[in-house]
């Protein structure tokens, strides 16, 4: 049960931006950004030493400003995008950009990990996904699964799909599409599905999600109050295609079937403030993580709105096996909507909360104070899924 | 001598012996005896019977001396001559005996002699006597067979001259229609006319009897059929119908089917009323199809009945009963009962009848009284569920008893029939109906009091927040009602009307009403009706409504007024605590209701309530929370921190927000307790608030100036936190105000910290913050259970803003007091 206990790594800034490196399979990897407006903002590459329950950590100068928002490439980990905010003639603006890291920062970084502030090696930029007409952005996406060459970016209210070209060097808007209506309508986030062969996105402004087809750059669904107060963060289940989890100030998680969007297939309500961060597990996705400002994570099992509603299909062997022990598991199943776990190693607001997207039974989460936290999912249940 | 007294024995140790045995199997051994026995064996007694002489004058010579034996001797000889003597007296007596015994014999000889002589001439006399009897009947005979012929002769006349009569009789019957009279003598007729028809004159008459009967027969069917006769002259026409040899069935139909065109007036009539009713009280088309052939007699009988109602206000129920009862069922129960004694209750003698007649008139019987009584009932049935006003339920229950009652005449009228459990179904069905009714219209009832609270807290919503903002706790006393009188008069309102229909529902059991003492209305209807159905039920409504409103209003808080939620509360929690057991208690009380069911136990109930108000005072949290959010969520989200010019006062919605917040208070206090507060001196705050600001704070941002340890800046407040209790900001509350008032603080506080760390701050902005923050801290505080807490997240919104100051440099400590002395 040792191996269960948190990892904690500490930073030096408060932060709020966390991504696990999409592209990196085989390492545990997150990169956290800093938020700091007095000092060089930075990008730490956190690596996780699984077996030693270790970890590694890299840092690379962000000197462009304090990130908001960081994304990491689906096809090439050592490409990330960043949200960060720059201050100019005592205006703040939210810009996003496309990053490099050095080729050399790993090496570097294990050589010598304690003079790594000292001399850290600096992001390579690729390009600027800056249109100041459109004004600061809110998020970046990245094409699930994609190769690397198309993102949206959410800046106000504009949805702007960019095309990479010239070795991501360069970024065009290939279209694009603004939400009009009254009031200052602004994106708060947004997610790519990774279904429809990534032609859909769903976006959050204020109380409303909104789906798009990007084809046609249109409007395909409008979910009105989906949150009784700002929408926070979405998810797409990776499993279930029409199935998407939201989260909001009203303190609620809500699963919605965007085919019937007047009511939610479901709702939790076990934050006592803002969810900030909604996550499905890559793979498993009864598995949901999400973190809130009342410092909290928590790791849901939802397995009614599951692809495997009713856990993995039990073999017929095993089954035979035990007779008397089958009359207990067939007590147990159909397995109950429940928490797993509540996490309570944070001390202030959780914005965010991440999968490792090479071990599917880890995932991270951060705080504001600048504090990373590794958690695993409990054994039992893990071995419950998969036996 | 001796041998005389002694009687000669031939084998007297033969018979001895026989007679000792005898003896010994009859236990008779007495002692004494079988001495004697012993003794008389002795040879020497001289009274015994085996005495010898020679043995016993052996013995004396040999034993006693001469004088003994000279006494002896001469005792001897006196004993002889006194036996000698003795024996001469009883020959003598003997003989004179005998001598008189044959002087008797002698005269009577003589006597019988005489007797006999006379006893011949009796005989004598005896058969001269005879003799003469038998010649006298000899000479009799003749005359008296003569006689006897005459008289035969004389009475078959009579009889001949009946039947020679009949035809016309039977005519002046008809005329004077005496059928009765007629059928009687025809009867008597019949069978000789019957034996005789062979001889021509015995047919004349015979066909004449039988054409007059024949008319009879028929003006007797014509009377039965017409409708005007009279009960008992039907029952009257039905008897000599039946002895003309009617087919019985045939009458029972007859009879039955007149009697159902009777009823069938009464129930249309009935029917009519019904859609009279029907149309005056909907006031739109009738419903019910009017068929054109509809009895015209019916609507102008129920016009003529009921001349004094306005046809407007319909009759009410007890009068439909109450005619249903006089009209129908009193004519059932008649026809019933006029059949019974016609075909059922006849006496054997009916040797016409064949023997099964009574079964199958009952059947028949039973098969009327059911169809016609269940038209009845579902009329009935319709107009009791027309019935849809509460108001006056005691109409209903007389109605309802009053139909109950009547039909148990015909329960004992038809025992078997299934009428009367019918009507005791119905009106089961019509008192769970009528739970059903009071149920929904205490909902609606609840509702409109809802309704009406609502609008009365619109309007003192402003006048309360304008009470407190000039002057603070002090309600406003004007002509809208304050929270604690609407709460007390919305909850009277609730349990009065409970206890009405209470009382309504009460009707049902009472002791003189017939059905009360029906099982039903003892133990389901009290126990699942009225304290389940009804009490339970409603209880259950409350908190359900209650919760919805929790729910239903949606995240925007919008749709409720804050006060009626608390007020709901309030309302809930009073429930809890006292009113649901009192009603229950009351309930019970007033049905006394044994539960032979599992009911609902009372503790179930509270901690519904309890739940209820709970949810509905965290919901009132949560929505007031949301107001000042928003409002701290648009100050900041509007405005641009960094270009912000010097601060020189309070921002107004800070201002807002304590008003808002003291609102809050009043309100809350109206209807909560205070509840306790952690200790606290009157001014700590000011204290404490500037320790704050000015060294700690300066020892928060002194750091952060140097680049050296960047990591200092979150080092106190991380201390805070690890000793601080984790702050749960949208956590359950109790039932107090202070913990009330704590969380709607906590939610706005700490929405502000989270907007705070969104933006980016100039050092005005920052200047800004510090002294909203010090405005804040200078009243909330006393709103709160835990002041610290206060401080902590101002502490922490004061930091955050630093920390999201592009040009930290906080404001002097004096100067931000001075502003917010200045208001």
């Amino acid at each position: 049960m040792e191996d269960d206990a948190p990892v904690i790594y500490g930073l030096e800034f408060q932060a709020r931006a966390l991504t696990a490196q999409t592209a990196e399979t085989d390492a545990i990897r997150f990169l956290v950004g800093t938020q700091s407006l007095k000092f060089d903002n930075q990008i730490h590459i956190i690596d996780f030493d699984d077996e030693n329950n270790m970890i590694n950590k890299s840092v690379l100068l962000h000197d462009a400003g304090e990130i908001w928002h960081i994304n990491g490439s689906p096809a090439d980990k050592a490409v990330l995008t960043t949200c960060y905010s720059k201050t100019s003639e005592s205006r703040v603006l939210t810009c996003a950009a496309v990053w490099r890291m050095p080729p050399e920062w790993e090496s570097g970084s294990h050589e010598s990990p304690d003079d790594s502030s000292n001399n850290p090696q600096t992001l390579e930029l690729l390009c600027h996904l800056d249109n100041t007409a459109h004004g600061s952005v809110a998020c970046v996406l990245w094409e699930p699964m994609g190769d690397g060459k198309r993102l949206i970016s959410l800046a106000e209210n504009h949805v702007l799909l960019w095309d990479l070209q010239e070795s991501s060097t360069k970024a065009t808007i290939s279209s694009s599409a603004t939400l009009e209506g009254k009031g200052q309508l602004k994106f708060t986030t947004g997610k790519w599905s990774p279904h429809h062969n990534s032609t859909q996105l769903a976006t959050a402004n204020d109380t409303a999600i909104r789906g798009w087809d990007l084809r046609s750059m249109s409007q395909i669904y409008c979910i009105e109050n989906a949150h009784g107060q700002l929408v926070r963060d979405l998810d797409f289940n990776p499993n279930k295609q029409y199935y998407l989890a939201s989260c909001g100030d009203d303190c609620k998680v809500k699963f919605w079937d965007v085919r019937h969007i007047n009511e939610p297939v479901k709702c939790l309500e076990e934050h006592s403030h803002w969810v900030w961060s909604v996550r499905y597990n890559h793979s498993h996705d009864q598995l949901l993580l999400t973190g809130s400002s009342d410092s909290r994570v928590i790791l849901s099992n939802m397995v009614s709105i599951s692809s495997e509603p009713f856990g993995h299909l039990v073999d017929d062997d095993d089954l035979s096996d035990n007779e008397e022990s089958q009359q207990e598991d067939k007590g147990k199943e159909p397995l109950q909507d429940s928490i797993i776990a509540t996490y309570e190693e944070h001390e202030d607001s959780v914005y965010a909360v991440e999968w490792s997207a090479a071990d599917p039974w880890l995932f991270a989460s951060l705080s504001y104070d600048g504090r990373l936290v590794i958690n695993r999912v409990p054994r039992a249940l893990k071995y419950r899924i998969l036996l | 001598m001796s041998s005389d007294t002694t009687p000669p024995d031939s084998d007297p140790k033969g018979q001895r012996r026989v007679h000792n045995m005898l003896k010994l199997y009859y236990g008779l051994n007495e002692e004494g005896k079988v001495a004697d026995q012993a003794e008389s064996l002795d040879p020497c007694d001289i009274n015994g019977l085996h005495f010898d002489p020679d043995v016993y004058l052996n013995k004396l010579r040999k034993e006693c001396s001469l004088g003994e034996l000279m006494d002896h001797e001469s005792c001897m000889v006196k004993q002889i001559r006194s036996l000698d003597s003795d024996m001469q007296t009883l020959v003598y007596e003997n003989y004179n005996k005998f001598i008189s015994a044959t002087d008797t014999i002698r005269k009577m000889k003589n006597d019988f002699k005489k007797m006999e002589d006379e006893m011949d001439c009796l005989s004598a006399n005896m058969t001269a006597i005879t003799e003469f009897s038998a010649r006298i009947s000899g000479t009799l005979q003749d005359q008296h067979a003569q006689i006897t012929k005459l008289s035969g002769v004389h009475t078959l006349l009579r009889k001949l001259q009946f039947l020679f009569e009949l035809p016309a009789r039977l005519n002046k019957c008809l005329e004077l229609q005496a059928y009765a009279q007629a059928v009687s003598a025809h009867r008597r007729a019949r069978c000789v006319l019957q034996q005789y028809s062979h001889m021509p004159s015995f047919r004349g008459i015979q066909d004449d009897c039988h054409v007059i009967m024949e008319q009879l027969a028929q003006q007797l069917r014509q009377k039965f059929r017409d409708g005007g006769s009279s009960a008992k002259d039907l029952s009257e026409c039905v008897e000599l119908l039946l002895q003309l040899d009617e087919p019985a069935e045939e009458l029972c139909d007859k009879f039955l089917s007149h009697a159902q065109s009777r009823l069938e007036v009464d129930l249309q009539g009935l029917e009519a009323e019904l859609k009279d009713s029907a149309v005056s009280d909907t006031g739109r088309g009738s419903v019910q199809k009017t068929s054109p052939g509809s009895n015209p007699v019916s609507p102008s009988s129920s016009s003529v009945n009921n001349p004094f109602l306005s046809p407007t206000a319909g009759t009410d129920i007890l009068e439909f009963i109450d005619r249903g009862c006089n009209e129908f069922v009193s004519s059932l129960c008649l026809v019933i009962a006029s059949y019974q004694e016609l075909f059922i209750n006849r006496p054997q003698e009916g040797e016409f009848a064949s023997k099964n007649i009574p079964e199958m008139a009952n059947g028949k019987l039973h098969v009327f009284v059911d169809t016609l009584a269940a038209r009845y009932f579902s009329l009935v049935e319709r107009r009791i569920q027309e019935e849809k006003g509460v108001s006056d339920n005691s109409l209903l229950v007389r109605a309802l008893d009053r139909f109950h009652r009547r039909l148990q005449a015909i329960s004992k009228l038809l025992p078997g029939s299934a009428v009367p459990s019918h009507g005791t179904e119905i009106v089961v069905r019509a008192a769970r109906e009528r739970i059903k009714q009071y149920l929904s219209a205490l909902q609606t009832f609840y509702h409109d009091s809802l309704t009406d609270v609502r609008q009365a807290l619109a309007a003192p919503r402003l006048a309360v927040g304008g009470a407190s903002a000039s002057g603070g706790g002090a309600s406003s006393k004007d002509d809208t009602p304050s929270l604690p009188e609407l709460l007390a008069s919305l909850s009277n309102f609730i349990l009065n009307q409970l206890k009405s229909v209470l009382a309504s529902v009460h009707l049902f059991t009472a002791k003189d009403i017939t059905f009360s003492n029906k099982p039903y209305f003892k133990g389901e209807f009290c126990s699942q009706g009225v304290r389940e159905g009804l009490v339970v039920s409603f209880i259950k409504f409350i908190c359900q409504s209650s919760r919805q409103y929790c729910e239903s209003t949606g995240d925007r808080g919008g749709s409720t007024p804050p006060a009626l939620l608390l007020l709901l509360s309030r309302l809930c929690l009073d429930y809890e605590t006292s009113t649901i057991s009192y009603i229950l208690t009351l309930t019970d009380e007033q049905f006394l209701v044994q539960h032979h069911t599992p009911v609902t136990p009372v503790t179930a109930l509270c901690a519904e309530a309890r739940e209820a108000a709970q949810k509905l005072l965290n919901h009132y949290v949560k929505v007031q929370g949301l107001i000042i959010s928003q409002m701290l969520r648009k100050s900041v989200e509007t405005r641009d921190w960094v270009n912000t010019i010097e601060p020189r006062n309070v921002r107004a919605v800070m201002k807002r927000v304590v008003e808002d917040t003291t609102s809050i208070d009043v309100q809350v206090g109206l209807l909560y307790e205070e509840g306790v507060r952690k200790a606290h001196s009157s001014d700590s705050s000011k204290r404490t608030f500037s320790v704050y600001s000015s060294s700690r704070q300066q020892i928060r941002y002194a750091p952060s100036y140097t680049p050296s340890a960047p990591m200092d800046t979150n080092l106190l407040s991380n201390i805070h936190k690890l000793f601080s209790e984790r702050i749960d900001i949208f956590s359950p509350v109790e039932f107090n105000k202070v913990s009330v008032l704590t969380g709607i603080i906590k939610i706005s506080l700490k929405t502000f910290l989270e907007c705070v760390r969104l933006r980016t701050f100039g050092r005005y902005g920052l200047q800004q913050i510090q002294v909203d923050c010090h405005y804040l801290q200078m009243y909330l505080w006393r709103f709160v259970s835990d002041e610290n807490l206060v401080h902590f997240l101002l502490d922490e919104i004061v930091g955050s803003a630093a920390h999201r100051c592009l040009d930290p440099s906080p404001m002097e400590q004096s100067v931000i007091e001075v502003i917010c002395e200045r208001g």
